[in-house]
């Protein structure tokens, strides 16, 4: 990472996901721990892995490629559950793999292209180029809010 | 509230808690004048309530609250003089100013509008009243620093030495020619506890209010008073002596010092000295101390933190020295002078806490059990001998558990009483826009339940309550018709029963007029034409969604909200609601609750290789099917026979999409669960693992509502476990088995 004299607007947190790197605004992780077996909880979304014990509270946690509309990951030893909060509601994201923290200004944000709507929903907030490798930022609240309005 | 380092609005918001209580204090009394309690007693407190709301409100400038309790406050000085005999209506006047009182006292605690004209409305009501007993009243209801001046005819006032001192008043002159005689004389003595200064009461004002009364002169003791070096500032050290000239009577003398009643030492004695006269109730009298007047070295600033400059104190002799005074040190610190009083007064002794601490400290029990029953599972399979001292340590342990979190339960259960109050109000609104006479008859009002539950409870109680009220309850000339009293009434009672709280809303109406009903659900097509129900099934309809029986949609109950509506809502709390209906007496609704929401016994089961628990109480009987047991009644739907009986019968394991429903039940295990409306089903699990207590976790729902499930819980093992709504679950898979049916047919 080259050093830079201007002031960081914002910290991402970039991870992997079915070969492809995403990130979040570092603000919003709590913590990132193992995988751990999940209750299922019946008739869920497919991407609903179910709920895991977080210090004695239940946290309910996603499978994020399935939530993005990428295939379903392979459960693996490195795979882990990055807790979120968004507006005091906290989540479970399964990803593939936690890659590195990255500081950023907001100069380094590209937004994405306007692009013929699919049936994913449209989560990526803006994109931008680390090391030649382009890197997608998520936006937190669509992928937990839209949850609720589906489950509505 | 936000502003919490802000002394004033602390003090401002524990004035709104006091006014809460001072409100239950009121409905109680007005309650108990209802019943027809001619105990003086009871309208005193009638008044001291309304009383103290006034003096708080006038202390924050809330002038509104001032200005109708003082009102309010006149009329039941007229009662509580015995001048006017509350009947019926004023009565009903009566609670609709409190209802009236409690709303203003809200508005002002959030600084809402006020609703003038109802205050208008209920002032000239008031003033109605008024005006048939005195017309002194009228005129004194306008001043509203005259505080106590109408007071001065009243007889009967509470304070303990009046009984004694009752005798010597038959001998003052008739009332009406009172002013026109001499003056009385009266030695007052008045020692503050510290009590009274930690609750912010200053003397001086009672000075004051007495030098108002008459020719007044005040002589302070201070012969307590230590030196210096040996004084404490909170201490309380100084007494006064008054002698009281004065037209006024007794009574109003005392009021004067109502407020800080229990919080001194006081005397009233008519005549010029009678400070040998000790008051019997009054064992820690002032009186015994001796007297002697000692102006010169009056220190009050020392004694009274707020001890006022003496310049505004025209005619009382106390004069405010240096404060350096050396009093004389002949008596020392007396530390705690009055036992024998503070413990009468503080009966019930009663400590506030913020509601988060002891959420903290129920999350935290909550984390204890869990614990606990970790430690139980790693030791019971590290193979250790149940009869090891380890083993009988973790019983121990389990037990002591177990009573700290009944323990912290306790501290979160509240009497539903003041639920039922706010019942009592809605049936009188609610009977007076119908225009039927209801009396609401409460019983087990002592009943604790879970704070959370009283909070929740509200909206569906208030709904069935009103509903009794527009629906259960004909018109007062069918009722003569049918030949029953004309007015109307309304049970509500609350009872612990088998671990759980049962509500009961009930109404000597007609009953649920069940072919009516059926008609209109066949109208709206809820129930298919050619069906035919049980009357507990027709009971039922009621709630289901969109269902309402009145043929005219009452500006009472037609607000949208349905039963079905308060039937999910008990739901939400882990209750069951059910009916009971006789076609010329009644309806009868009964909401049985959980004790607690955090808690829970189970029954753990395995399912699917999933670990599910169940609320023990549904669970009446558990069997092994054999195939024989099991009979299909159509494709996709099959009972089983229990005893003389059939059961309808779902896989749990199915019903929850965790496999596909099984073929073969030969040697599955079945629970067979019962709700409180009677329902019965039979659950196909795999085995059954234990019976246990549970700590109750809430999901978060606003992330994903999982049908069927009511809340989860953390193993021993640490794994989450899903606890099963059964009836929900039940309720699901009649909705699905009912609309897979006919593509099952062709198949």
């Amino acid at each position: 990472m080259s050093e830079k004299e201007t002031p960081t607007a914002i910290e991402l947190l970039t991870f992997q996901l079915a070969d492809q790197e995403y990130s979040l605004d570092i603000m919003s992780v709590r913590e990132i721990r193992g995988w751990t077996k999940t209750t299922p909880l019946p008739h869920a979304p497919s991407y609903m892995k179910g709920v895991i014990n977080l210090r004695g509270t239940v946290l309910p946690v996603m499978d994020l490629s399935e939530r993005l509309g990428l295939k379903p990951q392979k459960q693996t030893d490195r795979n882990v559950i990055i807790v979120v909060n968004h507006d005091d509601v906290m989540t479970g994201l399964l990803v593939d793999a936690v890659s590195d923290i990255i500081a950023l200004t907001d100069d380094d944000l590209q937004p994405p292209p306007e692009m013929q709507a699919s049936t994913a929903p449209n989560v990526v907030s803006a994109l931008t180029l680390i090391d030649e490798r382009m890197i997608r930022v998520l936006d937190l609240s669509s992928i937990v809010l839209s949850v609720q309005s589906t489950a509505a | 509230m936000s502003e919490s380092n802000d002394p004033m609005a602390e003090i401002r918001a524990s004035f709104f808690i006091e006014c809460e209580e001072l409100l239950e204090a009121l409905q109680d009394g007005l309650q108990a004048l209802d019943d027809g309690d001619e105990d003086p007693e009871t309208i005193n407190i009638v008044f001291r309530a309304v009383h103290s709301i006034k003096g708080g409100a006038g202390a924050f400038g809330l002038e509104a609250l001032v200005r109708f309790a003082h009102r309010f406050e006149t009329v039941l000085d007229e009662v509580r003089a015995g001048r006017m005999s509350p009947d019926s209506d004023a009565r009903k006047i009566f609670f609709q100013c409190a209802d009236h009182l409690s709303d203003l006292v809200r508005i002002s605690r959030d600084d809402g509008a006020l609703p003038e004209e109802e205050t208008a409305g209920l002032l000239s009501l008031l003033g109605d009243l008024l005006g048939e007993t005195s017309d002194a009243a009228e005129e004194e209801a306008e001043e509203e620093e005259i505080d106590f001046q109408p007071a001065a005819l009243s007889l009967d006032l509470d304070l303990g030495d009046d009984d004694g001192d009752a005798s010597g008043l038959p001998e003052l002159p008739p009332l009406d020619s009172l002013p026109a005689t001499g003056c009385t004389v009266f030695t007052i003595e008045f020692k503050p506890e510290n009590e009274l200064f930690e609750t912010g009461n200053e003397p001086f004002h009672m000075l004051r209010t007495l030098d108002e009364l008459g020719e007044c002169v005040v002589t302070c003791h201070l012969d307590d008073l230590p030196d210096l070096e040996t004084l404490i500032a909170e201490q309380s050290y100084l007494s006064w002596k008054i002698r009281l000239e004065t037209e006024a009577e007794e009574a109003e003398i005392a009021a004067a010092f109502e407020f800080v009643e229990g919080l001194c030492a006081l005397t009233i004695t008519k005549g010029e000295d009678a400070s040998t006269e000790a008051t019997p109730n009054d064992p820690s009298d002032a009186a015994d101390e001796p007297e002697e007047p000692s102006l010169d070295q009056a220190d009050p600033s020392v004694a009274a933190p707020a001890v006022p400059d003496s310049s505004s104190l025209e005619q009382v002799p106390v004069e405010a020295a240096a404060p350096n005074a050396s009093a004389k040190p002949s008596d020392p610190v007396k530390s705690s002078p009055t036992p024998a009083k503070s413990a009468s007064q503080t009966a019930k002794s009663v400590v506030r806490v913020d509601l988060d601490r002891i959420e903290r400290l129920v999350n935290l029990v909550g984390e204890l059990v869990i614990n606990q029953a970790m430690l139980s599972q790693s030791l019971e399979s590290s193979g250790l001998s149940p009869h090891s001292d380890a083993m009988n340590g973790l019983e121990e342990f389990q037990r002591l558990t177990r009573d700290i979190q009944d323990s912290v339960m306790m501290i979160r259960a509240q009497p539903v009483k003041s639920l039922f109050q706010r019942m009592s109000r809605i049936v009188r609104e609610a009977s007076a826009a119908v225009g039927k006479d209801v009396r609401l008859h409460t019983d087990g009002e002592s009943t604790e339940v879970d704070k959370t539950v009283i909070e929740r409870l509200a909206d569906p109680l208030t709904h069935m309550i009103r509903n009794a009220v527009d629906h259960g309850l004909e018109n007062p000339e069918d009722r003569i018709a049918a030949g029953k009293p004309e007015q109307g009434r309304v049970n509500l009672s609350a009872a612990h029963r088998s671990g759980r709280v049962v509500i009961e809303v009930s109404d000597d109406g007609g009953g649920i007029n069940r072919p009516k009903v059926l008609q209109i659900a066949i109208d709206k097509g809820l129930v298919s034409a050619d069906a035919s129900l049980s009357d507990t099934e027709i009971d039922n309809l009621l709630f289901l969604p969109g269902f309402s029986t009145a043929s005219v949609v009452s500006d009472l109950s037609g607000r949208g909200v349905g039963m079905d509506v308060v039937r999910t809502s008990i739901q939400a709390l882990g209750g069951r609601i059910s009916i009971a209906s006789t076609p010329g007496e009644g309806t009868t609704f009964s909401i049985s609750l959980p004790l607690t929401l955090a808690v829970l016994d189970g029954m753990v089961v395995q399912v699917a290789d999933e670990t599910l628990v169940l609320p023990l109480n549904v669970v009446i009987e558990t069997l092994t099917l054999t195939n024989e047991d099991v009979e299909m009644v159509r494709p996709g739907a099959h009972v089983v026979r229990v005893r003389s009986g059939f059961v309808p019968l779902f896989d749990l394991g199915k019903e929850l999409g965790y496999r596909d429903p099984i073929e073969d039940y030969q040697g599955s295990v079945v629970l067979l669960i019962a709700h409180e409306d009677g329902s019965r089903a039979a659950l196909i699990i795999d085995s059954i693992q234990d019976q246990r207590q549970v700590v109750i976790k809430g999901l978060d729902d606003s992330f994903y509502r999982a049908p069927g499930i009511a809340a989860a819980t953390i193993l021993g093992d640490g794994q989450i476990a899903l606890i099963l709504d059964t009836s929900d679950i039940i309720t699901n898979a009649i909705g699905t088995a009912n609309t897979q049916a006919p593509t099952g047919i062709p198949a």
